[in-house]
């Protein structure tokens, strides 16, 4: 089976969270970066699990400069055998899917796995606009995917519960928590990573079809209201009273 | 202007948050069209938050490819300027496949009507905002559950059947489990959530958390490593790297409030935090705050809200 993996990076989640130019661009300074949690905990893992049982091949694609180098190579080092990264910039999402879908459709992947978000955009809509481009089903908040010949089981999220689906492959999924454990690469797996292939594709001038105006952090959070342990009654009536919410 | 709406249905019933879109839609001040599939009950609710017409597609499953042509060959047939829909976890499936059909830009998780061309959205898990533009004549709008509210209009919609061609089904549901049987509304759509954490020392003692969780009518939730431990199930997992939720009233039981987890939980209008350590970072994101053991105080929120339940 021969799978893509989509690897995005993201700000680590203890990042201070700052922008400069105005407002209009988030301030990389002093942040540092990660392979985006969704893609490497459960896309990546499981991608390697289904490898190792039934063979294949796990390739992970990035679209962006190279910056983005140093979390691809973290992705090669948990396991995977070679990386492409799309040297574009990643506009938008859209943008970024038209590059993933041009080199997944012309380079013929069974399955295609994304993770359910990226923690710094939240936008969930890569693997799906991928599967449009390509015209395959897809299968987002899985939290669980086994493949049988060219069908795929898969648990995902739904609303209330958990629905279980199949899909025929070729398939594109994006990953949930409960899809795989994380792994942590060991020192044969990072050394392995800086021999691996990183094939850098030349970009295509693809348009962005969103843009972020600006940016604006939350009002500060007026200090908190304590309630002494012997008068929870004095919460209720502030709940009540004040803050209307019961 | 014409809008429209993907209205998701459970067993024939308009989800809260599809509501919630077609509200959205209303607002924006549009001509508001709802299209949704299987079957519903007249307009399934849909022409009181706006929608003055409603497009039943009996032909068309869950299954996000049928929907995806569903939507773009009405959003074609009605001229729509924009394509709403709830940002949940169907309109997850089909809103990217949409805009990627008609080439339209999407903002996704938008949290207020549109301001000139400009949409809000949250970014970096709830710690910014970022503000939107389409660059395409025409626009998909997903809308993040709970940030908009329910707003009633009173009015009421013509129904239609769709007689179109919705394609065969890529995706295939065999089977549904429902992740509580007591009918407590799920965690994206809850209004009150009460979670809680490690500072609950062990799955036994969660009796505490349902009972309040009860008189409250809320949903429960919980940190992240209470359900990497298995003392609670994955889905109840809040946070960055877990479920997202707005409710209007959250309530934190023994956590200590460490960044990851704020993420998730900092869109709460009310934020309530129970917890033996004045230090514990919660209380600097929290409105109301109680120092104190939760195996004391808990139990006697619960008491204090049975008696201002039976009293109002
Ligand atoms: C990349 C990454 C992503 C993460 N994502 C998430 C996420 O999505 N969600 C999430 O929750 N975490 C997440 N975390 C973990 C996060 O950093 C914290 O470790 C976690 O939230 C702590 O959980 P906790 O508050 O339950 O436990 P603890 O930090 O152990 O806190 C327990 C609290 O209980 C209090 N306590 C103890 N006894 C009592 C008592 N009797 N009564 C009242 N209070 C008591 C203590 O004072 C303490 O404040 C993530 C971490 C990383 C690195």
């Amino acid at each position: 089976m021969k799978i893509l993996v989509c690897i995005s990076k993201a700000p680590d989640t203890t990042s201070r969270i700052a922008f400069t130019d105005n407002n209009t661009a988030f301030d990389q300074n002093g942040v540092q970066f990660i392979v985006n949690p969704y893609d490497e905990w459960y896309a990546l893992v499981r991608a390697l699990e289904l490898k190792e049982a039934q063979g294949g091949s796990v390739t992970t694609i990035t679209v962006g400069g190279a910056d983005n180098d140093p979390i691809i190579r973290k992705a090669l080092a948990i396991g995977a055998d070679d990386a492409v990264r799309v040297d574009a910039e990643a506009l938008d999402s859209l943008a970024v899917a038209k590059y993933i879908a041009n080199y997944a459709s012309a380079n013929g992947y069974d399955l295609v796995m994304c993770g359910k978000e990226t923690i710094d955009y939240n936008g969930a809509v890569v693997g799906g606009m991928v599967a449009e481009l390509m015209d395959v089903p897809y299968v987002s908040l899985a939290i669980k995917l086994d493949v049988n010949g060219s069908v795929a089981t898969l648990e995902r999220e739904a609303q209330g519960g958990t629905e279980i689906v199949e899909a025929s492959l070729p398939l594109v999924i994006s990953a949930s928590k409960g899809m795989a454990e994380q792994r942590i690469p060991n020192m044969r797996g990072i050394m392995a990573a800086r021999t691996k292939p990183l094939q850098v594709v030349a970009s295509e001038g693809i348009n962005a079809s969103t843009k972020v105006v600006r940016y604006e952090l939350p009002p500060a959070k007026a200090a908190v209201k304590l309630v002494s342990a012997d008068n929870v009654a004095e919460l209720v009536d502030l709940l009540h009273n004040e803050a209307k919410v019961i | 202007m014409a809008i429209l709406v993907f209205a998701d249905n459970h067993g024939g019933k308009i989800t809260k948050s599809s509501l919630e879109a077609v509200g959205y839609a209303a607002a924006m001040g549009g001509d508001v069209t709802a299209v949704t599939f299987g079957s519903i009950e007249g307009d399934g609710g849909m022409g009181n938050y706006g929608a003055s017409k409603v497009i039943v597609a009996g032909n068309a499953t869950s299954d996000p490819q049928q929907l995806t042509r569903l939507v773009v060959d009405v959003a074609n047939a009605i001229g729509a300027s924009d394509i709403v829909f709830s940002h949940d976890t169907t309109g997850k499936s089909v809103a990217p496949r949409v805009a990627a059909r008609m080439d339209a830009g999407l903002v996704a998780g938008a949290t207020a009507i549109p301001s000139g061309k400009e949409i809000k959205k949250n970014v970096f898990s709830g710690k910014a905002f970022a503000y939107v533009e389409a660059c395409t004549d025409k626009r998909v709008i997903s809308v993040l559950p709970n940030s908009f509210g329910l707003k009633a209009s009173g009015g009421s919609a013509t129904v239609e059947q769709y007689s179109g061609d919705c394609g065969s089904a890529g995706v295939i549901v065999k089977d549904f489990k429902p992740t509580s049987t007591d009918g407590s509304v799920p965690l994206p759509e809850a209004e009150m959530v009460v979670s809680a954490g490690r500072g609950m020392k062990g799955p036994e003692n969660w009796g505490i958390i349902e009972d309040l969780a009860g008189v409250l009518g809320a949903t429960t939730a919980c940190s992240r490593p209470v359900a990497d431990i298995g003392w609670r199930p994955h889905h109840e997992h809040v946070g960055q790297t877990g479920i997202a939720i707005r409710p209007n009233l959250y309530i934190a039981v023994g956590i200590s409030g460490a960044i990851q987890h704020l993420a998730g939980v900092n869109g709460s209008k009310v934020i309530v935090v129970i917890n033996t350590d004045p230090e514990a970072p919660f209380f600097k994101a929290a409105d109301y705050g109680i120092v104190g053991d939760a195996f004391e105080v808990v139990p006697k929120l619960t008491e204090a809200l049975k008696a201002f339940k039976s009293a109002h």
